[in-house]
């Protein structure tokens, strides 16, 4: 099985600690880890913003850069929904246009093989329990990629509650977006901010330390808020929660 | 070009390229409801209820009293009564009938106290009342107008399980009107608030043989 | 569309005072979350919704694609009905064809049913410009009337009012419209509604013609459809003796039989109910029973330029229930004014730029009015993937190249170039992780997102640094 991790631009510039998090929870469960070096972003920001075509060229690269694997796996919802459900409509798209079948084609290869992280570890690997221990009292904030365009389901939520130690506590509102968006965090920023300090309350109420997510573009925006008001709760992406162990805790 | 020729070519020129869509498929259910009447009797009772309308049971034997007894308690003094109404139905009531005429303005309906008809069919599943306009139903705004309005359902013949199985009993060519509870409105911070322009009062009786 | 928006702005904008109003903030949150929780009740007591809901979605997709051949024969069922059949392609037609047949009848006063179509194309300032008094019945409809206000939500035009803003409303403003408030009045519910009822029942009760909209237009039996919970819609529909009702030509579907697909979604969608109160349908006239003259205005208005659009035509599937509005996370705290149409909200924000284009600075702005967190396509009782048709918009606006976007354009090539040459995009990350601690946390020109937002602390290295130097973590370092 080979298996190659995707890290997506916005952890490779940002957040570093979430790509090396994922490297070593696979490789503690087992599993060899590449990280083709030519990766770089999905292209998700431009083609959301409405710039399609500027979008293709990426398409091309994940296709070329991810061919020989087995897997593809990344510690981000929004970038595996990108993949998923956009590549499909950019071939069908670049064909009804003339262009051909060639990003049609990449499309179909790639989509079956990339995973989000939460799923790789539960339906790939078939684990709930990897391990881990957090002693502290945790939130989850689904994100709206993971819970309404791949149906993660309870998938994150299981696999915290098998983290020793941890304790789950129900985010109010979970569902709720949390306003980043991408770019409508800064076309829209009232109502982006507006949204995820609504967020943040709710997330506050629980009373717990870590507000967790599987997609730290949400947590860029929330985490900035929590940063703003001087709030005592952190953002944390699972994967360095489910790395976490009694040896090397996380936090 | 006039205007019908130059939206329908319009239409025509926008979907010309568009693949054939895929086929409608009714694989819906005909009926959410297990197949007894009791059951389907009972459902109606309820929903009817949920939505504030007043539901009453009785046979032939007893429908005249209770419709009396409605009428009265209301303080009615008249009544207006559809062509084809059982005459047993107001066989024991004092109130002054009114008869549904073309002529009649809306202001005459508006100083009738009650109005009593029967009902096209009733769907049990939403708690809903269908007049066809016929028989015992009158025209549509003589359940409008009055404040009070006491529909009697036949049981078993006129109750249906769900939706679907009403549309293939109704007449499209005659006017319908779905009747589920009192007027109702929900303008107000989006919050149910029953009696507004219709009936605020809807007994219903369900009358069995 | 309605005169009423002309000149609006763009939608962050709108938003923004929005954003600040806490009464505003207050009433939305309040009626929302009231009704969203409501619906998912509903909704989960049928166990084949999501089938219901295919074939809606089919329904619809099934007509448009043979739009011309159901709109002729809607027009002959209508016609052997005993109806009179006119078509209207755009706003200024409409309006002329509806002021022509009031001014025909001698009235000069009009009652309404709740109408959207209506309202797009501004009639009741077209009748008044024509010295015709149009009285909106509906209640939501009745306090935008008195309040000299603009609607805000597709099924209940008032959100943006509590109940003590209403009854403000309703003191200061029955009077001069005609039957005062009741002295005393309170600002519970039912008072409300029971002073709008004495307040409209002269209008009823004297009316010789109405208008009104449909939900739904039978084509096989020239069937028209208004579901409704007052009783102000039977009122209008079989008191007046001439009924004259403006639809969208989206609103026909093929069969009778199709209507019990609707009759069970559009209800649970829109208000959350089994069965909305009140549901009329008509067929042309009926000896002696309703209105004696019928007249049916069918409406283009932009319609067909959304048709042409193989992927933002199934906006046009849109059934008005309204369930992405009171799910929406953006129109809870913008508000509907902020979307500067009668169709607010995320069905808003892909109609009104397909209807009027996407030339005006509100238009250009509300594809971008969402954060595409999917929540209106998960309730949409037609499956219309309202995110999808966002970013199709988005790239037709970007395509225009407008005000920021050319500049926008040159910046996501720039990005795309870079993450094409991975070492440019490399270099770039050491570079900026190197000059972290001269970072601000607030930089001068980014105050979209700083306005309330910290940016975060870039790490010692990104993580392909992280990889090369510790071979993935194998080697000791």
């Amino acid at each position: 099985m080979r298996v190659a991790l995707f890290v997506t631009c916005v952890n490779d510039a940002v957040y570093p600690a979430t790509g090396i998090a994922t490297v070593k929870l696979l490789e503690r469960l087992g599993v060899d880890v590449d990280f083709p070096a030519g990766q770089t972003c999905c292209g998700q920001p431009q083609f959301n913003t409405g710039y399609r075509h500027e979008t293709e060229p990426l398409v091309r690269r994940m296709g070329r850069v991810f061919a020989d694997y087995d897997h593809v796996v990344t510690p981000s919802g929004s970038c595996v929904a990108m993949i998923r459900d956009n590549y499909p409509r950019i071939g069908h798209r670049a064909a009804a246009e003339g262009r051909g079948d060639e990003l049609g084609r990449v499309a179909q290869s790639l989509v079956p093989r990339v995973y989000e992280l939460t799923e790789f570890l539960v339906d790939v690997l078939g684990v709930t329990d990897v391990g881990a221990y957090f002693p502290h009292t945790v939130t989850y904030h689904p994100s709206c990629h993971g819970l309404r365009l791949l149906g993660l389901g309870d998938r994150p939520r299981r696999l915290l509650e098998a983290v020793k130690g941890l304790e789950l506590r129900e985010l109010p509102g979970a569902e709720e977006c949390c306003g980043f968006g991408g770019t409508f965090a800064v076309k829209n920023p009232d109502v982006s901010a507006a949204m995820g300090i609504d967020k943040v309350r709710n997330a506050a109420a629980t009373g717990a330390e870590v507000l967790c997510g599987a997609d730290n573009s949400c947590l860029l925006h929330i985490g900035g808020i929590l940063h703003r008001q001087d709030a005592p709760l952190r953002a944390l992406h699972i994967a360095e929660i489910l790395l976490s162990t009694e040896a090397e805790p996380q936090l | 070009m006039n205007a019908r020729d130059r939206i329908l070519a319009r239409v025509r020129a926008a979907v010309e390229d568009a693949p054939e869509p895929p086929a409608v498929v009714r694989d819906y259910l005909v009926s959410h409801t297990p197949d007894d009447p009791a059951v389907v009797l009972d459902l109606l009772h309820e929903n009817l209820a949920d939505y504030r309308a007043r539901v009453h049971r009785t046979d032939t034997a007893g429908v005249g009293a209770l419709v009396s007894a409605l009428l009265g308690a209301r303080g009615a003094t008249s009544v207006l009564v559809p062509e084809g109404l059982p005459p047993e139905w107001l066989a024991e009531t004092g109130c002054v009938r009114v008869e549904d005429r073309p002529e009649s303005t809306a202001a005459e309906l508006d100083a009738v106290d009650s109005v009593v008809t029967g009902c096209a069919l009733a769907i049990a599943e939403t708690g809903t009342l269908v007049l066809d306009a016929g028989t015992a139903q009158g025209r549509r705004r003589i359940t409008l107008v009055p404040d009070h309005h006491i529909c009697v359902v036949r049981v078993p013949d006129q109750v249906v399980a769900s939706v679907p199985q009403a549309m293939v009993r109704l007449d499209p060519g005659r006017p319908l009107t779905w009747i589920s509870g009192p007027s109702a409105t929900s303008d107000i911070e989006l919050d149910r608030v029953e009696g507004v322009h219709g009936p605020r009062t809807l007994d219903v009786i369900l009358l069995s043989p | 569309m309605s005169g009423t928006f002309v000149g609006m702005p763009a939608f962050p904008k709108a938003a923004r005072e929005a954003v600040r109003d806490t009464t505003l903030r207050g009433n939305l949150r309040h009626a929302t979350h009231t009704i969203r929780d409501k619906r998912a009740k509903a909704v989960a007591e049928l166990a084949d919704w999501q089938r219901l809901r295919e074939a809606g979605s089919r329904i619809k997709d099934m007509t448009l694609r043979h739009l011309d051949d159901y709109l002729v024969q809607l027009e002959e069922s209508v016609t052997a009905a005993g109806g009179t059949v006119h078509w209207a392609a755009d706003a200024e037609e409409a309006n002329r064809i509806v002021t022509g047949l009031v001014k025909a009848t001698g009235e000069t006063e009009v009652v309404k049913v709740k109408s959207m179509a209506t309202q797009e194309i501004g009639l009741n300032e077209a009748l008044a410009a024509e010295g015709i008094h149009a009285y909106e019945t509906d209640l939501a409809e009745l306090i935008v009337q008195l309040g000299d206000d603009r609607p805000s939500h597709i099924l209940v035009p008032a959100i943006h009012r509590n109940r003590g803003e209403i009854r403000d409303i309703f003191r200061e403003k029955m009077a001069s419209w005609g039957r005062p408030a009741p002295e005393g009045l309170t600002d519970i519910p039912a008072d409300l509604a029971d002073a709008a009822r004495l307040h409209l029942r002269e209008k009823f009760l004297r009316a010789k013609v109405a208008i009104s909209g449909a939900n739904f237009m039978v084509a096989e039996t020239g069937t028209l459809v208004v579901f409704e919970s007052e009783g102000n819609g039977r009122m209008c529909l079989t008191l007046p003796e001439t009924l004259i009702s403006v639809v969208g030509i989206e609103k026909t579907v093929p069969t009778w039989q199709d209507l019990e697909v609707f009759l069970q979604t559009l209800p649970r969608s829109s208000t959350a109910e089994r069965m909305n109160p009140y549901t009329s349908m008509w067929t042309g006239t009926a000896d002696g029973d309703g209105p004696r003259a019928f007249h049916l205005v069918l409406l283009d208005n932009g319609r067909t330029d959304a048709l042409a659009d193989d992927i933002g035509r199934q906006a046009l599937r849109c059934i008005r229930c309204s369930a992405c509005l009171n799910v929406c996370p953006v129109y809870e705290r913008a508000g509907g004014h902020a979307y500067g149409s009668v169709y607010p909200g995320p069905i808003g924000a892909i109609l009104s730029p397909q209807l009027r284009g996407t030339t005006s600075e509100i238009d250009a702005s509300l594809p971008y009015a969402s954060s595409l967190c999917g929540a209106c396509y998960e309730v949409c009782p037609v499956a219309i993937d309202i995110p999808e048709v966002l970013v199709h918009l988005r790239e037709r606006v970007a395509g225009q190249g407008g005000p920021g976007h050319r500049l926008e354009k040159a910046a996501m090539k720039a990005a795309t170039w870079a993450m094409d040459h991975p070492a440019a995009m490399a270099a770039g990350e050491r570079l900026a992780s190197r000059t972290r601690a001269l970072h601000p946390k607030r930089p001068p020109g980014a105050t979209a997102w700083t306005g309330s937002r910290d940016l975060p602390e870039l790490p010692e290295e990104p993580f392909r640094d992280w990889w090369r130097r510790t071979g993935g973590g194998k080697n000791r370092t």
